[in-house]
């Protein structure tokens, strides 16, 4: 944490000397009326040497893009000092356009699939393989030493071509991926020798087994980050002590279910160093001394700042885990199902926490422990136990959510995921915590109303706005009218993500919005009754997006033709339902900005009007 | 129907199914008795007693529906592509909105206006919502049923080997691109009159009420008063004048009828409401003395 925020101080003072160059060049480019620098004006100004070093320490891709929209030379000297290239939609740009305009490239970042796959609402074949990416960066940066993927696809074939291409490869993150097996992680694992970094969480893997783990060579000691949580089956525990056993710059550990405690235990005691470690199942029965033994090895753990894992938990374990709360700022109980009891007299412990990730078995009553045992709290996530049981019985309400308000002021990242919520309480909380940036609230019956008051939610996410000045990403749900967008079009001047299900009542809504909000990028809409004009509001909009995603509203395929007319810099997907009868309504439909044209490899259930 | 998962083998043969889940299934029914002159009052329910018909003037201000019988209500399949307007409007409902979802609302759902457009759908109707990543769905599967939800201890075993089947299929369901729904399992109490030991059956695992019917024939009636499993097996193979019609329970030529405890706590007939409907309100099951379960009705309450 210390060191990311050391970073944003750096950056900010790299911000900071990159708007006085901004505005002195902006003040060159005045007086000379032309985009062409005059190379003897400038040298007498500002050396190009100095330029370019400061340009080169520059990381964020924001401020990179903004560099080199200034002038010819800054893009030149942006593009050829940039190592690091992110790209949210693997559509939006050919891998031959990126490989031309960087040419030095070490790290890759990118996205593919629009975010409503994870809920299986794109078709399985939709696309976003990696693999053509994995050929053009094989031929123009052979030294490629990193790329994290999400919502991507890629196979065992890619995966073994990537392992093969790059003798410099270092670091492979796979989130939210599908198309790869266990056989792929082997290739990864067996010719990678300078491998720092593989991080396989939350995709779909098909799972044949754990020998890949075994295929680390013997010689092998690079490693440094190493989370395989996702990939259930047994591994060889043996060929992993001796794996973290000799990669003694280890710092990330989290291994999966399979792992007991007692393994745990063995695993720590070689490597103390961790700052991050994500345990296995939590359940064993252990004796006395095996107990001692866990302990033990914990309080030797002086560096763990983030802990995950803990399946199958048993309550009557966590204590071992007090050496190591003390100095927690991550707590991932996502997994773990715990009563409210056992939270409490855990998070007693825990005085550091800065994100905190809970199962609603928790109740309302763990999340008032929360509020009273965790002041520094910036992020919470509480995540349904039981989401398709509709009986009220359990999980947490509007109690536990105004509770922890009231403790945690600091609170600026909240996920919630609740049966029953008012109005009242979302006031009550974004008063107590005004500095939300991330506010994704999902009251899981849909279109559900205040269940008090039985009004609309639209004075809940009108208070948001208004009191959130710094909101940049907002999940609204419950019974809500047009009002609510138009709160969200008049108040959400830096909301760059919203996310809107069951909602709304007429166009009106989503014109709201896509007048209303200017730093809008991603908008994903599913079942609410925008239409054409809606969708035909936002033409000149969807280009300063990333994305638009409208499923199950009221758009016809007459009205994605004519954004795909007026606008041919967008790509206009349309997804259609297997024996859905063509009555002109467009089911699924993706639009998205791009300079690399049509894509060539949809298939045939979408549509690129 | 789709995403229909039979878990335990279907439960269409009494051997296959019993032998799996006859184990868990016992349950020493204590607190919850199933005497019949105790559960009447101790249940507040009026079984019987007279304030039956009182109780089922409905709480939300809803009114009696003519009597609705399975081929008056289609099924209650969610529709294709999520979308929210489920394919299911049945005859007497309200609606006012062509695209609000009308049901007959079981649920105690007044609370939601008529315009709503999903209002009267559960979450686990609809596709993609709510919008949790199927990894972490998957995970939570095998450990959601460590949690006790009506305390019933399932041995270990039988546990993991429920789970595991439960996960492969939830997997399965909600990989598939498109429509299917989620399926586990759906245990519920059934007591008997007479029996003091209650037993679980798993809804899901059967499509039909002749299904459930007979597996509950099987595991009651021709046990007789024994519990042993061994000794029931025995008898059964004896004894097969018995069973010879496979709904006795549902067609009343026997003493003793079929009936459920829905989520508003009163008790109703089995057999009336459309499979899928039934198994979104059903609590509990109870095989009672047909002569307890006079005053009974048969209505669905439809709330406007």
């Amino acid at each position: 944490m210390e060191s990311s925020k050391l970073k944003r101080e750096k950056d900010s003072q790299i911000s900071d000397e990159l708007n006085e160059l901004r505005m002195e060049s902006s003040e060159l480019k005045k007086a000379r009326d032309s985009p062409i620098s005059d190379e003897s004006y400038r040298r007498s100004s500002f050396p190009d040497e100095v330029l370019e070093r400061v340009i080169s320490l520059l990381n964020s891709h924001r401020d990179r893009s903004s560099v080199s929209l200034v002038c010819k030379d800054w893009y030149n000297m942006e593009r050829w000092s940039r190592t690091h290239v992110f790209i949210g939609n693997c559509y939006s740009v050919s891998p031959e356009i990126v490989a031309q305009r960087f040419p030095k490239i070490r790290s890759v970042t990118l996205k593919g699939k629009p975010r409503f796959s994870d809920f299986n609402l794109v078709p399985q074949n939709w696309g976003a393989d990696v693999h053509a990416w994995l050929v053009v960066f094989a031929a123009k940066y052979p030294f490629l030493e990193e790329l994290r993927l999400k919502r991507m696809t890629i196979s065992d074939a890619s995966l073994e071509f990537l392992a093969s291409s790059f003798p410099n490869f270092k670091a492979l993150s796979l989130l939210s991926c599908d198309g790869f097996s266990t056989n792929g992680l082997a290739a990864i694992a067996t010719h990678c020798k300078n491998l720092t970094e593989l991080d396989i969480h939350e995709n779909d893997i098909d799972d044949k087994g754990g020998g890949w783990l075994s295929c680390f060579p013997e010689s092998f000691t690079s490693l440094e980050v190493l989370n395989f949580a996702n990939v259930t089956s047994d591994i060889n525990f043996d060929a992993l002590e001796r794996l973290t056993g000799r990669c003694k710059s280890m710092r990330v550990l989290k291994v999966n279910r399979s792992i007991s405690l007692e393994q745990l235990q063995r695993l720590l005691a070689n490597a103390p160093h961790l700052t991050e470690l994500g345990t296995g199942s939590f359940s064993q029965e252990l004796t006395p001394h095996q107990y001692e033994d866990l302990e033990s090895v914990f309080n030797n753990c002086k560096n763990i700042h983030t802990l995950s894992g803990l399946w199958e938990v048993k309550g009557l374990y966590l204590p071992a885990l007090y050496p190591v709360s003390t100095h927690l700022t991550f707590l991932n109980l996502s997994y773990a199902v715990l009563q409210s009891d056992e939270l409490a007299k855990l998070l007693v412990h825990c005085p550091q926490l800065r994100r905190l990730w809970v199962l609603d078995t928790v109740d309302d009553k763990g999340l008032e422990a929360v509020g009273s045992n965790c002041p520094l709290l910036e992020e919470l996530r509480v995540f349904p136990a039981d989401p398709f049981d509709e009986e009220i019985v359990h999980g947490v309400t509007e109690a536990g959510f105004v509770a922890v308000s009231y403790g945690c002021p600091r609170l600026h990242y909240v996920l919630y995921f609740c049966r029953q919520m008012t109005n009242a309480a979302v006031t009550t909380v974004v008063q107590n915590c005004p500095n939300f940036t991330h506010f994704r609230l999902c009251i899981m019956t849909p279109g559900q109303p205040d269940y008090l008051t039985n009004e609309p939610m639209d004075e809940a996410f009108g208070a948001v706005v208004k009191t959130c000045r710094k909101l940049r990403r907002l999940s609204v749900s419950g019974y809500l009218t047009d009002l609510t967008f138009e709160h969200i079009g008049r108040y959400a001047k830096n909301l760059e993500t919203l996310s809107v299900a069951f909602a709304g009542s007429s166009d009106w809504g989503m014109q709201c919005v896509l007048a209303g909000c200017p730093k809008l990028r991603k908008l994903e809409i599913r079942d609410c009754p925008f239409g054409n004009a809606a969708l035909l509001s936002g033409l000149e909009k969807y280009e300063s997006m990333r994305s638009l995603w409208m499923s199950a509203c009221n758009v016809t395929m007459n009205g994605c033709r004519l954004l795909a007319r007026e606008m041919p810099r967008l790509n206009v997907e349309v997804m259609k339902e297997e024996g859905s009868d063509d009555d002109g309504r467009a089911d699924k439909v993706y639009v998205y900005r791009s300079i690399a044209g049509r894509r060539r490899d949809a298939p045939s259930s979408v549509l690129t009007l | 129907m789709q995403g229909v998962v039979a878990i335990g083998g279907g439960g269409s043969e009494s051997g296959s199914m019993s032998t799996v889940s006859r184990e868990e299934n016992m349950v020493v029914s204590s607190e919850d008795s199933s005497y019949p002159d105790e559960s009447g009052l101790e249940l507040g329910l009026g079984l019987s007693l007279g304030g039956f018909k009182v109780n089922q003037v409905s709480k939300g201000g809803g009114q009696y529906a003519r009597i609705l019988t399975a081929k008056d209500l289609p099924s209650v399949v969610s529709s294709a592509g999520g979308s929210a307007s489920s394919s299911l409007s049945p005859s007497s409902s309200s609606s006012s909105s062509s695209s609000s979802l009308s049901r007959a609302n079981i649920t105690a759902g007044t609370k939601r206006t008529a315009d709503s457009v999903a209002a009267a759908i559960g979450s686990s109707q609809v596709v993609g919502w709510p919008p949790i990543r199927a990894y972490r769905m998957n995970s939570m599967v095998n450990q959601a049923k460590a949690v006790a939800t009506e305390g019933f201890n399932a041995t270990e075993e039988n546990h993991k080997s429920e789970t595991s089947m439960v996960e492969k299929n939830t997997i399965g369901s909600y990989q598939s691109s498109g429509n299917a729904k989620i399926r586990k399992s759906l245990f519920v109490k059934v007591n008997m009159d007479g029996i003091p030991i209650g037993r679980k059956v798993d809804l899901n695992a059967h499509e039909s009420y002749e299904k459930l019917a007979k597996t509950l024939e099987d595991m009651f009636l021709k046990t007789n008063t024994s519990v042993n499993p061994v000794v029931s097996r025995a008898r059964e193979h004896g004894l097969m004048n018995q069973i010879t019609r496979p709904s006795k329970l549902l067609d009343g030529s026997s003493d003793f009828v079929l009936t459920y405890e829905d989520k508003e706590g009163d008790w109703m007939l089995v057999g009336d409401v459309p499979w899928e409907m039934f198994l979104t309100s059903v609590k509990r099951l109870r095989i009672m003395r047909t002569s307890e379960a006079t005053g009974l009705g048969t209505q669905i309450r439809i709330l406007c």
